[in-house]
């Protein structure tokens, strides 16, 4: 899988979300350049990682590393902390090799979850086309029967990818659509089935339930499966990102975030939070609308953006 | 685990603290100020925003006084959140109206935000409430089904939607749907567009051509309630190429604090005129800068509430409960009462949300919101004798008691525990909550009888759909 992830799309990843480390250095490096380690230092990179979403909390306690990494190192000019700090950003994101996860034998099967409009349909239409290009065959299911023309949009980008989709008309029963999708997976030698669902607050109780049945369904028809399930973070979100991860984990048991809209100036550090607090790794982000703007996460990229002053 | 997750809980921790030195020395109020700033920030209002708003307030704090006073703690709640109101008021909620119609409303923001959603929504309101003759006009020629989506809102709340298939651009679409519109005579022309980043120019110059061409009446800035600290950058970007009219706040009925409307009303200074509060086309509200402070400052959305239930709400049970709880005699005889009426209520989740202290009380209102739970509690407390129900201290003291009930209601040991800690807690923050009112604008006494769960209330108020039923989607 890695290959075709990376061939072109990581450099466009690159470009979009870095902007590059140069970059990075200039800006925040330029503000701190020959300036001594002083309280000041420490409140202007506060402010940069607050305004990178990275949360209260969490930026404490990259804060308090570091200080104590900069004692440690005997550290006196600013400049200097910036790639420290980029190591214990790194650090938190944690497991920074997490792949996608394939199922040995038989289809390996994906469920896309997460809030409303975070990009889940637009991912399992990129992750459609990116299969595809590796010969994978593939099978989509409509699992948002709810939003007036979720199908009839996962339809779409199945045409563009090139796959089916396996689906009911809109109000029938998410789960026997998902029921559907999984036999007509196996009957037919899928090997990725890409599994949308329609888009809910993780408050709403009763859609969580929901939720959860579509993830004991596939459970059962398929020992191991979902093999991943993504939850699809936008970047924009603020920390109520956090209480997503939260509760879809407990409904659906997320095996990883995928953070889309990091084409925007959004920088999506509750991503950090949700990694420490949940040990949830990113494993995908979205760059942009078109078909091919999604490339696997790199936490150095990722860590340069954020703490890039501007993007 | 943190103990105190919402602003109001910290705040409250923070003042009692410094209640409990006596007299306030201006660090005291930088202290306080401080956990306002961190509650501020995890509620997302943007950081250059939440340091302003500090200012303001320290500004004010000190000019009135309140170190001297002895209900200091109260006057800076009262401070805080009446300043928060202020930034977030002003008028709301009418769209405007062209002297010629049709009027034109265009909606614009970031992918995803929820603009399609709202278009319907807003002609749903225009139609039922204003009896108007709303077009919906399909310019989101990007997005794949975007047409198809409008035009199956506009099937469901029965209003024409005007597209054009093929390659038409917006601009075209735009312009023939004027001109369709004043030949049927429609009276408001709403635009949907398509999602953009603020940062990409060719798309935000397709929206300031589709404004010189249509002449918008009110150009609607539709914003997701759960946006972080980039909030301020898409709402000045949007403002200042387009000069926005208004805002919409999506998704307000997630669990966020919402502090994306603080950074942008500040941002565009324009009113937030509705708020979005459901999947639903009638999911859309007038938005209230007062709830909106209290959400904010996780206090609860009481005021919501309590309009919800005030037709229905029973003066005298209501101010006997308020006595019962500034008192700290709220019992398990209480709450069963009130377990009881609010099962009328409706999506119980919904309704919990809106309660002070829920931030507290997640378990809580997790298996509250489950029936299942909530028949299990309700069996638990019917084992309990009448003693023990007005003295539930009895329980927490006796295993023995303990088992018994559990036995009793077919439930374990560990439930009871359990409902006894939400019980306390619950007691807690309501005692808290009450010390409040006394000092602000009343919030206890205007919540009356709502008690922990609306006690006194009769009927199902109008828009809480029925429990009961197993689609989900009924419910949304
Ligand atoms: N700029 C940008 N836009 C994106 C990205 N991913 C998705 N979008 C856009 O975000 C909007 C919502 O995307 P969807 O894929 O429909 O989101 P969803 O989660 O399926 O939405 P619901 O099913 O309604 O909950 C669309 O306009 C997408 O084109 C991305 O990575 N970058
Ligand atoms: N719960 C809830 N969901 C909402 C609300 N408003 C919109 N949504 C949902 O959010 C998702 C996106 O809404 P859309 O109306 O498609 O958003 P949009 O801004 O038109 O999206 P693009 O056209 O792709 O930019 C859908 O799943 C909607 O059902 C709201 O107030 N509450
Ligand atoms: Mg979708
Ligand atoms: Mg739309």
């Amino acid at each position: 899988m890695e290959g075709v992830w990376q061939v072109g799309l990581f450099d466009r990843f690159r470009q979009s979300l870095g902007k590059t480390r140069e970059l990075f250095t200039e800006r925040l490096a330029s503000v701190l350049k020959r300036r001594k380690i002083d309280e000041g230092v420490f409140e202007e990179l506060e402010e940069v990682l607050l305004s990178a979403d990275v949360g209260f909390a969490t930026c404490e306690d990259l804060l308090l590393r570091l200080r104590r990494e900069s004692k440690r190192r005997g550290l006196e000019s600013a400049d200097e902390l910036l790639p420290v700090l980029r190591g214990a950003i790194v650090e938190l994101l944690g497991d920074s090799a997490a792949p996608v996860a394939e199922s040995a034998d038989g289809p390996t099967v994906i469920l896309v979850v997460g809030v409303n409009g975070a990009g889940k349909t637009t991912l399992v239409g990129k992750l459609a086309h990116m299969y595809r290009a590796q010969g994978k065959r593939v099978l989509l299911a409509a699992g948002d029967t709810f939003r007036a023309a979720a199908v009839e949009q996962l339809v779409a980008w199945g045409e563009r990818a090139g796959v089916d989709v396996v689906r009911q008309k809109t109000g029938s029963d998410a789960a026997a659509v998902i029921f559907d999708a999984l036999q007509a997976a196996k009957s037919r030698g899928i090997d990725v089935l890409l599994c949308d669902t329609a888009g809910r607050l993780q408050n709403k109780q009763h859609l969580m339930d929901e939720l959860n049945k579509v993830y004991r369904v596939i459970n059962r028809e398929i020992p191991g499966a979902p093999h991943e399930v993504l939850l699809v973070l936008d970047a924009t979100t603020g920390q109520n990102g956090l209480q997503q991860a939260k509760v879809f984990r407990e409904a659906a048991r997320v095996t990883g975030v995928a953070l889309t809209k990091l084409d925007s100036t959004a920088k999506g550090g509750v991503v950090i939070a949700v990694a420490r607090e949940l040990g949830i790794p990113v494993k995908l982000v979205g760059v942009g609308e078109k078909i091919d703007d999604v490339a696997l996460f790199a936490p150095e990229d990722f860590a340069s953006a954020l703490l890039s002053a501007d993007k | 685990m943190h103990v105190f997750d919402t602003l109001s809980d910290r705040l409250q921790a923070t003042f009692r603290r410094l209640r409990g030195k006596g007299r306030l020395s201006p660090d005291d109020v930088k202290e306080a100020l401080r956990e306002v700033r961190r509650a501020l920030l995890e509620a997302d209002v943007n950081h250059v925003v939440a340091r302003e708003f500090i200012d303001r307030v320290q500004e004010r704090a000190v000019g009135q006084e309140i170190l001297q006073s002895l209900s200091a703690a109260q006057q800076v709640v009262k401070i805080v959140s009446e300043e928060l109101t202020a930034l977030m008021g002003g008028e709301q909620s009418r769209l405007a109206r062209a002297a010629q119609p049709p009027t034109v409303v265009m909606l614009v923001g970031l992918q995803g935000a929820g603009k399609t959603t709202a278009i319907a929504k807003l002609a749903r309101l225009l139609k039922t409430s204003e009896h108007r003759r709303p077009l919906l006009v399909a310019a989101d020629v990007y997005r794949p089904a975007a047409v198809t989506q409008l035009q199956l809102l506009g099937e469901q709340i029965g209003t024409p939607v005007f597209a054009l298939t093929g390659d038409a651009l917006p601009h075209d679409i735009v312009d023939q749907a004027l001109a369709h519109a004043r030949r049927a005579g429609n009276d408001y022309v709403l635009v949907d567009t398509a999602g953009r980043l603020q940062v990409d120019s060719a798309m935000m110059e397709e929206l300031r051509d589709l404004k010189a061409l249509a002449a918008p009446q009110e150009i609607l800035l539709v914003v997701d309630a759960m946006t972080g600290q980039d909030a301020i950058s898409v709402a000045q970007e949007f403002h200042r190429v387009l000069g926005v009219t208004g805002v919409i706040l999506s998704k307000m009925d997630s669990d966020t604090r919402g502090g994306a409307a603080l950074t942008v009303r500040h941002a565009t200074g324009c009113p937030i005129k509705y708020v979005g509060t459901s999947e639903r086309p009638d999911g859309l509200e007038p938005f209230y800068p007062d709830r909106m402070a209290s959400r904010i400052l996780g206090m609860g959305d009481v005021l919501s509430l309590i309009e919800k239930a005030q037709a229905t709400v029973d003066e005298g049970q209501a101010r006997e409960l308020e006595q019962k709880l500034l008192r700290n005699e709220f019992t398990f005889d209480d709450f069963l009462a009130q377990l009881q009426q609010v099962k009328n209520l409706g999506p119980l989740d919904q309704l919990l949300g809106m309660l002070p202290g829920m931030g507290r009380m997640k378990q809580m209102k997790e298996s509250a919101a489950d029936t299942g739970q909530l028949k299990k509690v309700e069996a638990i407390i019917l084992s309990m004798s009448r003693e023990e129900r007005g003295r539930p201290e009895l329980i927490e003291k006796s295993a023995t008691r303990r088992m018994r009930i559990a036995k009793g209601s077919g439930t374990q040991v560990k439930d009871v525990n359990q409902l006894l800690r939400q019980f306390g807690e619950m007691r807690k923050v309501m005692k808290q909550f009450s010390g409040f009112g006394k000092g602000g604008r009343g919030a206890m006494k205007g919540m009356g009888g709502m008690g922990p769960f609306g006690g006194g209330m009769k009927g199902g108020p109008r828009d809480f759909a029925p429990r009961g039923g197993s689609r989900g989607k009924k419910r949304r």
